[in-house]
């Protein structure tokens, strides 16, 4: 099939303009990481006047980086696991068993993706100080309250994706195990993981990146202590100035191992929504 | 012949008296599924159902900074908070409803320009040229980038004196004046921008799966009968596409609805009036005044409002898809 002169130049013209569109933060975002905190005070500049790392090195001091960079990677990476482990177990039963209620289940927990996140906060807000209050465990404000909610909000998605990943794992491979004596357990762990592979990762890499990039109840469930990048960012801004090109390297820093991690495993994720949109 | 991997629901083995009748399945039966389940069912229920469950019992509840330490003192206030919320004469409901209509405006806008962009990357990412992975990945970066750095970005590009925005502006000759953007009236068109920068990529990425489904054989045939570009992304392509724009326009329209991260973070923790969304127009009336009864009454309305569109929006497009 010939491409015609006119479809050539749209694709041309309409790409260009989305790439412009795309790159043009990015490239703020690393030129400015560049620059001296002069360039960032006057008159926007396209390109560092002097190139420099300072801001690479001031970043750490100016606010508790480290601290909030503590604190998102071990909220990240403890919900992304826990929450990939649940959704395993989950996915298995929706995919391999016909159960009462499998529909139900179904339904309700991809529909609570709809709920406004807000209908949860001002609730889970007080379940947690009381909850705190009643049994000495702390919730509120803590990084133990935050990895709870955090998980909850990749379960469902993460499910969704399995199944879609478990149902595409043909079923003569369980009868396989299952006439050499495998239980389910077996039939899981020896057979469905090892082949689904791809989907886990990216399943964890997604629920990595939901943690990791959560605002809303980053802001209002945590304290000093417990305070996430997503939260801690802003802190750059006081009220005399604000140190754009920190903000700038810092928000490179915490980007690129999720942009890095995510990119790398992307087609494993177009597979996974195939798999769950072809349904 | 081995078809079903499952078990009948109704062959329980322990109903008494009830002979099994089918075959054992080969992988017991039993309550090994809700076992299984049973992690993902406790934590939805503690972060999700119970305090939905709780929300709408605080909405119908005189709940202020009093009655915060104790909550379960809170006096009942009946369908009060809901009538203060609704009433839009009265100034809280006056303001809600203005900010609900900037919602679905910022909404509309943005799930259709995210659409449109998705699309037409798709469309004319199929065929293969020099460069097309590397632009693959570059579309797809602003969806892995986390929210608030890349929305802290772009409120640097917004700055009124440093962005870069108002430097392009001032450079091409197009204002004199430094305009603002992250106040006023600008604000709205700067937090559409962002969201679409935001979203475009997740509709670009499910459009791209979609299109992965369609056979190159039905272009060629369509090409055959002298279908042109635009007849063949309507006779080809969206009819194909229709399963993914389904789920896609929902889910977007959602997110969107629902988005608080990008006004939370471009305009520093609150919004402007005239790019006040919904979500932080609740946050706000809840932890600015304390008034959690009435947040929680706002907050049940907008589910409510989100439940009905979903419900016409699955209506419609299944009938529609049933008839197609």
């Amino acid at each position: 099939m010939r491409e015609t002169t006119a479809e050539r130049w749209s694709r041309r013209v309409v790409l260009t303009l989305l790439t412009l569109f795309t790159v043009t933060p990015l490239y703020v975002m690393i030129t400015s990481s560049l620059k001296p905190l002069r360039d960032v005070q006057g008159a926007f500049t396209w390109l560092p006047s002097r190139p420099t790392f300072q801001a690479f090195v001031d970043m750490w001091s100016t606010v508790p980086l480290g601290r909030y960079l503590v604190n998102s990677l071990l909220v990240s990476s403890v919900a992304a696991l826990i929450s990939v482990a649940i959704a395993v177990f989950a996915a298995f039963a929706v995919s391999r068993y016909r159960f009462r209620g499998r529909q139900v289940f179904s339904v309700t927990v991809l529909s609570t993706q709809m709920f406004p996140g807000i209908l949860f906060l001002l609730p889970l807000f007080l379940i947690y100080v009381n909850l705190g209050n009643a049994t000495g465990i702390a919730l509120y404000a803590s990084r133990t309250g935050l990895i709870i909610t955090y998980l909850t909000f990749s379960l469902p998605f993460s499910i969704w994706m399995l199944v879609g990943y478990f149902d595409s794992i043909p079923r003569g491979l369980d009868e396989a195990a299952q006439v050499d004596g495998a239980g389910p357990m077996r039939t899981l762990f020896q057979v469905i993981l090892p082949t689904a592979v791809p989907g886990v990762v990216a399943v964890t890499v997604y629920a990595f990146m939901t943690a990791w990039g959560e605002v809303l109840f980053a802001s209002v469930m945590t304290d000093e202590n417990s305070r996430t990048l997503a939260v801690g960012l802003q802190g750059y801004a006081t009220q005399y100035n604000v140190y754009w090109n920190q903000v700038m390297a810092a928000s490179l820093v915490v980007s690129v191992p999720v942009v890095a991690g995510f990119l790398m495993l992307q087609r494993y994720f177009v597979a996974g929504l195939t798999a769950g949109a072809v349904k | 012949m081995v078809t079903t991997t499952t078990a009948p629901e109704e062959a329980r083995p322990s109903a008494p008296g009830k002979p099994r009748r089918r075959r054992p399945s080969r992988l017991p039966r039993s309550k090994l599924p809700y076992l299984l389940l049973l992690p993902a069912i406790l934590l939805e229920l503690l972060v999700h159902v119970i305090p939905m469950v709780v929300g709408v019992w605080m909405s119908v509840l005189e709940l202020t900074q009093f009655q915060i330490r104790d909550w379960s003192e809170a006096p009942f206030a009946g369908l009060d908070n809901y009538r203060a919320t609704l009433d839009v004469n009265g100034p809280v409901g006056r303001e809600l409803l203005h900010s609900f209509w900037v919602t679905v405006l910022y909404t509309t806008f943005s799930v259709g320009l995210s659409w449109l962009f998705g699309l037409f990357a798709g469309v004319f990412l199929q065929r293969p040229f020099p460069g097309r992975s590397l632009l693959r990945t570059l579309f797809l970066t602003p969806y892995a980038l986390p929210v608030y750095a890349a929305v802290i970005t772009w409120t640097f590009i917004y700055q009124r004196d440093t962005g870069l925005l108002n430097e392009l502006l001032t450079v091409t000759g197009l204002t004199d004046e430094r305009p603002f953007w992250l106040i006023g009236g600008n604000s709205f068109w700067a937090l559409l921008v962002v969201s679409v920068w935001k979203s475009w990529p997740f509709a670009f990425l499910c459009i791209m799966a979609g299109l992965q489904n369609v056979p190159t054989e039905m272009y060629e045939a369509a090409a055959i009968d002298g279908a042109g570009f635009w007849r063949r992304l309507k006779d080809v392509t969206l009819p194909m596409l229709r399963p993914v724009n389904q789920v896609l326009v929902l889910v977007l329209f959602l997110w969107t609805f629902n988005d608080f991260n990008t006004p939370f973070v471009l305009f520093g923790g609150s919004a402007p009036e005239q790019a006040d969304l919904i979500s932080i127009h609740i946050y706000r009336s809840s932890f600015i005044t304390w008034n959690f009864g009435q947040g929680s009454a706002m907050s049940v309305a907008l589910l409510l409002f989100l439940l009905l569109v979903t419900a016409v929006y699955l209506l419609v497009t299944n009938r529609r898809r049933e008839h197609a």
